[in-house]
């Protein structure tokens, strides 16, 4: 799933806080790229694992109990954005990507 | 029902309160169909609650009356029985039906009593029990033709006489009110707090004549006068008696009396006869007669019990009362007048705050024994359970206001004699999770409504989490919330959880706050930062499908539509290769829309004078109507006419949850507007309001609210009732729930809406006219903005590139999503 080389998505300022965009992969697979509040970036799988739908960059971003989550938008379950493990069943996760913004450009390394 | 081959025969006496209370315990404990019910009933309409008989004046409707339809017994109504054959144990009806029984029960109420005033005969003197003796004094004050004031004599100055005032007030009588006793409400209330409520009283146009009594009443042409024993004469329209209550017992079966009138009972409530009961304001139970529905209740309890072979004895009766009428509070609880021996009383008569309370404790003031409340009777609900228990610490002191926690056994409602244990027991057994469940599954609180605030009180207690924080991010309520957004004019969420929550919010708070900034208009839900905390439906303006697509949902107002446009929603379903059905909302739902396609769709539907139909949105869904006059041979006004009015007054109004509304052109009730929010059903002389229906997954007819009003009227009431809701409601909460959560119930909730009890109806308009004058179709908004539409697309490094994990098959002729493979998880 993870590609293996540099996979520019978007300018940083294409993204607005808390609000999740979808990014396509050369392989055909989705990742959803998500700015905190705070100004951090982070990349997880786009298919929500319990409904199967392409859809975790549509969900509300927020925290629970401090640790930044993204809510489906099919069946509200929470992921943490930085490990990508689901916090209201921690035995499910998304797979997390690696990314950086380098020169004002998002990119999944 | 299947019976066993050779049932017993009850026959019941009277289809009052107590006697519908009698069947439907003992249909509800004879499981194994021992026994066959008949019923026979003078009035020509099944029991009804007389308890609320006041509000009959609201609305002239019966219907608001009605109790729970009985089931599995013959009911014969506008039968009075004449006589009863005791040997033969049978009884004969005035139409000459004889039924023969195996037990008889006496359920026959009471008659008011009329003191032997001359002229008491003369029309225009009512008495005051039935709906038909309300219908009658209607009728007489319809039929006055008074110039100037009208004015109606109330005789008699208890509980009774003042709601007879009051709902001589609601037709537009100033009422005299006389009373023989040098105080109103003798029987409960003390001198003290007999001051102040006449005070009270008397400021809402009532005149109050104590100590004295009418001495005659003459006809003078078309009025009435009464001449009073202090040599005061009134000039009238109206006469109501309202001087006390006597058994009913005309019916002469040569049993034994209580020495104050009544079929006189043992505590199982049996006559001397030991197959007859008697039950209700006609039984003398050790001698005392009853005039209040639950002691009634027990004795029907008792009754059902023993029927089937039980024990049961009577436990008591709790008289204490609130009276909620006139706008002031007064209630009496316990031995309000210490006549235990050595009681103390502890007075506090606050003439400027016009409030009086009085509670009598025992004398080592260890143990609470009753109390009287005047002006504010919010401390009721508590202290009335805790008679004859100890007195808790600190509520003597002055201004006392102790944390009251009550002891098991401690009865928290009186009207259906439920403990504090009974609700407590069901609250952690987990069946019970709030107000509502709670009146569902113990009856608690579905009486007069006064120990609703307890309920509240009990959850908490038991640990339920009734927390009014709406989440972790805020530990304000909704209701809190939007008070300080409205206060404070915040107008972004960022800003709101700085000052008053902490974090960064969650999908519980986040929509819930941007409905609360939508309801206050804050410009379009996808604005700035306000994109961030909608719900996925209302991110999109669409619907989200089980496989990530959309569904479109065009507004049809009232469900009518022209034959143009419905090509254009054939054509553009066509053009998108959409599925296409027809909701329960009397409009048409397009599936299977990608993001990408989303705008393109809109711009052809906008285009063709569409708009929103928010069926993403908590906000007002469709207003639903029947063809009404214009159309149906029994329509008797314009009900499409008047759906698409109101659609198209509340489009786009975002609340606690969403809102449906029909309306309905005569009463056959085609559009279903009793299983709405906001319903309206024509009348001959005009509409009339029901609010607080639901369907969905606990179903509820709506209440009425408001009869027989103009058009004008109609929408003030629903503006005032929709903005209230809007302001007070938990998030999610439907206003079915939020009707039945509400302290004081309806007739709360008409006080604010009808008589601005609160003095907000002015607010609440204003608002709803900023609403109706702000209002801008959502998808036009995004068609309008670059911005905006830049969001809707599938990838944000690959606009245009659909999504490939959503792909379609064909059935029945249309398209419909192929189900996803959910890999790793069983759901
Ligand atoms: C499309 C429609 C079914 C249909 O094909 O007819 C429908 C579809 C949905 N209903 Fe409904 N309801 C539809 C009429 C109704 C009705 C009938 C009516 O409005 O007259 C009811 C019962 C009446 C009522 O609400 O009191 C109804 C009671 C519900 C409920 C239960 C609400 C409740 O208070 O118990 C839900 C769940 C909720 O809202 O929490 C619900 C939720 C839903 C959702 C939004 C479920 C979801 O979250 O995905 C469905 C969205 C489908 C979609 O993606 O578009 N739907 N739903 C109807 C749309 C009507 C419209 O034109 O807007
Ligand atoms: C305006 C008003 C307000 C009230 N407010 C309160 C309150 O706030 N709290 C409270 O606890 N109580 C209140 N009450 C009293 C309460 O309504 C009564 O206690 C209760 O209705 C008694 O029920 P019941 O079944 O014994 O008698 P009823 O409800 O009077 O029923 C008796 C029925 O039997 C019928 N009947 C009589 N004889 C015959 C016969 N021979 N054959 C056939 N049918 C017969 C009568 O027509 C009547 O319908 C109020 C009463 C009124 C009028
Ligand atoms: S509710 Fe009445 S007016 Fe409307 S369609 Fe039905 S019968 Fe006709
Ligand atoms: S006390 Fe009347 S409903 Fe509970």
């Amino acid at each position: 799933m993870i590609p293996r080389c540099v996979t520019p998505v978007c300018a940083l300022s294409a993204l607005r806080p808390e609000q999740g965009v979808a990014a396509l992969l050369p392989d055909g697979s989705q990742v959803a790229v998500f700015l905190t509040h705070e100004g951090a970036v982070h990349a997880l799988d786009n298919i929500d694992p319990f409904s199967g739908a392409a859809v975790l960059a549509r969900g509300i971003v927020g925290d629970r109990g401090g640790v930044p989550v993204v809510v489906s938008p099919v069946y509200k379950q929470a992921f943490d954005l930085r490990t990508g493990v689901c916090v209201d069943s921690p035995s499910h996760s998304v797979a997390v990507h690696p990314v950086r913004v380098r020169d004002g450009v998002v990119e999944l390394t | 029902m299947t019976l066993p081959n050779n049932p017993m025969q009850l026959v019941v006496i009277g289809h009052g309160m107590v006697g519908h209370r009698l069947v439907e315990a003992l249909r509800a404990k004879d499981v194994s169909g021992t026994w066959r019910i008949v019923v026979f009933g003078e009035e020509k309409r099944p029991a009804y609650d007389r308890v609320a008989l006041s509000s009959y004046v609201d609305t002239w409707r019966s219907e608001s009356l009605e109790l729970a339809p009985l089931e599995g017994a013959d009911i014969r109504l506008g039968e009075t029985v004449v006589s009863v054959d005791r040997e033969r144990r049978v009884v004969t009806s005035a139409s000459g039906v004889e039924v023969s029984y195996d037990a008889l029960v006496l359920a026959t109420g009471s008659t008011p009593f009329v003191p032997p005033v001359p002229g008491r005969d003369l029309p225009g003197c009512h008495v005051y029990r039935t709906i038909d003796d309300l219908d009658a004094i209607r009728e007489t004050v319809k039929s006055a033709h008074g110039s100037g004031r009208r004015a109606g004599m109330v005789l008699g100055g208890g509980l009774l006489g003042l709601e007879a005032a009051n709902a001589l007030r609601g037709m537009g009588i100033s009422p005299h009110v006389v009373e023989l006793a040098p105080r109103l409400m003798p029987i409960q209330v003390d001198e003290g707090g007999a001051g102040l409520l006449k005070r009270l009283v008397e400021k809402l146009d009532l005149t109050v004549h104590t100590g004295t009594s009418a001495s005659s009443i003459e006809r003078d042409g078309s009025r009435l006068i009464a001449k009073l024993a202090n040599g005061v004469e009134l000039d009238l329209d109206v006469v109501v008696f309202s001087a006390g209550i006597r058994p009913r017992t005309d019916l002469d079966l040569g049993l034994e009396l209580g020495p104050r009138g009544g079929y006189a009972v043992d505590e199982g409530c049996r006559t001397s006869d030991p197959d007859v009961y008697a039950i209700g304001e006609c039984a003398a139970i050790g001698g005392t007669v009853y005039g209040l529905v639950a002691p009634g209740y027990s004795m029907a309890e008792v009754v059902a019990d023993r029927l089937l072979g039980g024990a049961a004895e009577f436990p008591g009766a709790d008289l204490s009362t609130k009276l909620k009428l006139l706008g002031v509070d007064v209630a009496s609880f316990g031995d309000a007048h210490a006549t235990t021996e050595g009681a103390l009383e502890v007075v506090v008569n606050n003439a400027v705050a016009g409030t009086y309370s009085k509670l009598v404790v025992s004398d080592d003031a260890k143990t609470l024994l009753g109390g009287i409340l005047v002006g504010d009777a919010a401390q009721y609900a508590m202290l009335r359970p805790l008679v004859g228990k100890e007195v808790p610490a600190g509520l003597l002191e002055p201004g006392g206001n102790a944390e009251l926690s009550l002891p098991a056994d401690a009865q928290v409602c009186s009207c259906h004699a439920i403990t504090k244990q009974t609700i407590t027991d069901a609250i952690c057994a987990g069946v019970c999770t709030d107000v509502p469940t709670i009146k569902a599954c113990t009856k608690a609180g579905t009486g007069c409504g006064s120990c609703v605030p307890l309920l509240k009180q009990l959850l908490t207690e038991c640990g339920v989490e009734q927390s009014k924080a709406l989440c972790e991010h805020f530990d304000h309520s909704r209701a809190e919330l939007f008070e300080i957004v409205r206060a404070t004019r915040v107008t972004s969420f960022s800003a709101l959880v700085e000052k008053h929550g902490r974090g960064r919010g969650c999908d519980i708070c986040k929509p819930a706050v941007a409905s609360i900034l939508a309801s206050l208009g804050n410009g379009h839900v996808l604005g700035g930062e306000q994109a961030s905390l909608q719900d996925t439906n209302d991110k999109f303006l669409a619907n989200m499908q089980r496989n990530g697509t959309y569904s479109v949902v065009p507004r049809i107002p009232g469900g009518e539509i022209t034959p143009e446009k419905l090509i254009v929603i054939g054509e553009v379903a066509r053009d998108f290769g959409l599925y296409t059905k027809i909701t329960g909302g009397q409009r048409i739902d397009l599936f299977g829309a990608t993001v990408d396609q989303l705008p393109q769709i809109w711009r052809r539907l906008v285009d063709a004078g569409f708009e929103s139909g928010h069926a993403y949105g908590k906000a007002l869904r469709t207003v639903k109507s029947c063809v009404g006059t214009t159309w149906c041979r029994y329509g008797v006004q314009d009900s499409v006419g008047l759906a698409i009015d109101l659609e198209l007054r509340y489009r786009g109004l975002r609340s606690p949850h969403k809102l449906k509304s029909a309306v309905s052109g005569c009463a056959r009730e085609c559009a279903e507007a009793r299983g709405k929010d906001f319903g309206v059903i024509a009348t001959e002389n005009g509409w009339n309001l029901y609010v607080g229906g639901n369907g969905g997954f606990t179903p509820r007819h709506a209440d009425l609210i408001a009869s027989d009003v103009d058009t004008e009227t109609l929408i003030r009431y629903i503006d005032r009732f929709l903005m209230f809701y809007i302001r007070t409601a938990d998030r999610l909460q439907r206003t079915s729930a939020w009707v039945e959560g509400m302290d004081g119930g309806l007739d709360h909730l008409r006080d604010v809406i009808i008589n601005d009890s609160l003095g907000i109806c002015a607010e609440l308009e204003e608002a709803m006219a900023a609403h109706v004058g702000g209002y801008a179709d959502e998808w036009r908004g995004v068609l309008e903005d670059p911005e905006k539409l830049a969001r809707f697309q599938s990838f944000v490094n690959a606009p245009g590139t659909p999504d490939p994990t959503i792909s379609f098959r064909e059935e029945r002729g249309q398209k419909v999503p192929v189900q996803l493979g959910i890999p790793e998880v069983a759901r």
